[in-house]
């Protein structure tokens, strides 16, 4: 089964005006802000796609949808500099520039029948959030769902409110780098959950996004396992600008990621993450 | 006694995981208890099966550290392999934890006697010791830290 092609913003568009509806501080550094449109809202986003978000008079920077609820946007942003921090301190009733949806999704309709294994590395489980919770809404349509997280510390978690629900209709694997002594959970790299993920390898799709070495070493052990990696999706974040397949910021060998990214298959990004300085 | 079949024994052959069978027996130990101290003498090793142990270090004036847990499968203890057999970390269980425990020195003495079990067995070890190593160097990279940056 192939999925409908995702819609795409036209290059050029104008940011569209969305207000601060909610906003809930995940961790010391990280941010969930709920987006309402003021008047028309841009096309639907499928789970995987990102917008250009604009903090007016600061500039604009490519956010994954972490949430798709009717016209309604969620964005996730963790604050490394002047836009993502801009984005980071709105406020409810603030007004941020919206485009999108830019870029390939997760495709998560192609893998029906099959095991999934949704892989995810600090704030690489926003993109996949949406997609856990479509996962969710149709048990029927998939095998067993794994959704194995991984964070530096445990106060890094993320949504994990919306984890805690998960975890009675699928295995939900938790695990830090570094632990404190309240943390009873498991302490090692998200790789090592694999061990402990349901999935049959020959009948199985994943899905995987954090730091580029996690998502190197996590497909890699998939493939070692036996998954096919045409049915390993990644998602590459690298540094967006113009989203449009103009500026050419976004170039990993011959792909533009803000185009023919952020996702992509197994296939075409390991030969492209062994390459140096690409 | 059936060793389980994936994990760390995955790699053995099915005489070889019934020879190494034939020196275990099951145990299991309640939430809290400590399996073993660093520096103490590494006289026995586990597979789990389920449950978590946490592999610590002692930092001295602080609570130990927590670097790593194993679970369901995993290989808990090597330091019995190697000389000195002193063990490196301490392990203390998190839940409780039902394990297969192997006696050291009856299984260094058939490695031994019995050269291609010896190999086949240090192969295992040598792919745990391997794979954590590597999941160490990952963490070293502290992958989440702020300007980990998916930067090109
Ligand atoms: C397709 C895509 C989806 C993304 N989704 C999200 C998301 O859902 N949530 C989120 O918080 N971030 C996401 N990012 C990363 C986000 O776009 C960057 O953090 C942001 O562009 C940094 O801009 P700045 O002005 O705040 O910081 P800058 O001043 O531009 O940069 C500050 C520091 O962050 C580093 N940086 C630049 N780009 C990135 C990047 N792509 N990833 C990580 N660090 C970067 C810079 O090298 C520098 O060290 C996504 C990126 C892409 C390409």
């Amino acid at each position: 089964m192939t999925a409908a092609a995702p819609l795409t913003a036209r290059p050029g568009a104008a940011p569209v005006p969305y207000r601060v509806a909610e906003r809930e501080a995940e961790t010391p550094d990280t941010a969930t802000i709920v987006l309402e449109p003021v008047r028309s809202a841009l096309q639907p986003f499928a789970p995987g796609q990102f917008a250009m978000v604009y903090a007016f008079g600061v500039g604009d920077i490519p956010l994954s949808v972490s949430g798709i609820d009717g016209r309604r946007l969620t964005h996730t942003v963790r604050t490394v500099g002047a836009v993502s921090g801009a984005l980071n301190g709105l406020r409810r009733g603030d007004t941020v520039g919206v485009r999108g949806p830019f870029g390939t999704d997760w495709e998560l309709p192609a893998a029906a029948g099959k095991d999934l294994l949704v892989v995810a590395g600090g704030i690489g489980l926003a993109p996949l959030r949406p997609l856990v919770r479509d996962a969710l809404a149709a048990p029927e349509r998939y095998g067993r769902l794994n959704v194995l997280i991984g964070a530096r510390t445990p106060h890094e978690l993320l949504y994990t409110g919306d984890v805690r629900g998960w975890q009675s209709a699928a295995r939900i694997l938790t695990t830090v780098d570094r632990a404190d002594p309240p943390w009873q959970g498991e302490v090692g790299v998200v790789t090592t959950l694999l061990d402990r993920a349901a999935f049959s390898p020959g009948a199985s799709a994943a899905f995987i996004c954090g730091p580029e070495p996690m998502i190197r070493a996590a497909a890699g052990e998939l493939v070692h396992r036996g998954v096919d990696p045409e049915q390993i999706r990644v998602s590459l974040e690298r540094n967006v600008h113009c989203a449009t397949g103009h500026c050419g910021h976004c170039q990993l060998g011959p792909l533009l990621l803000c185009r023919d990214g952020p996702v992509i298959s197994w296939t075409k990004a390991q030969p492209l993450l062994m390459v140096r300085e690409l | 006694m059936t060793v389980v079949r994936h994990g760390f024994l995955g790699a053995l052959s099915p005489g070889h995981r019934k020879r190494l069978a034939t020196f275990g027996h099951d145990v299991s130990f309640p939430g809290g208890t400590r399996i073993f101290d660093e520096d103490g003498v590494a006289d026995r090793f586990w597979i789990i099966r389920s449950g978590l142990v946490a592999l610590d270090v002692h930092v001295p004036g602080r609570r130990e550290a927590v670097l790593e847990t194993l679970g369901e499968g995993d290989l808990l203890g090597w330091s019995w392999l190697f000389e000195p057999y002193r063990w490196h970390l301490g392990a203390q269980a998190r839940s409780t934890v039902s394990a297969f425990e192997f006696d050291a020195e009856r299984v260094r003495a058939a490695c031994e006697e019995d050269p291609s079990f010896g190999l086949a067995l240090t192969n295992c070890v040598a792919q745990v010791i391997a794979r954590r190593l590597k999941s160490t160097r990952i963490r070293l990279l502290d992958l989440y830290g702020p300007s980990d940056a998916g930067e090109s």
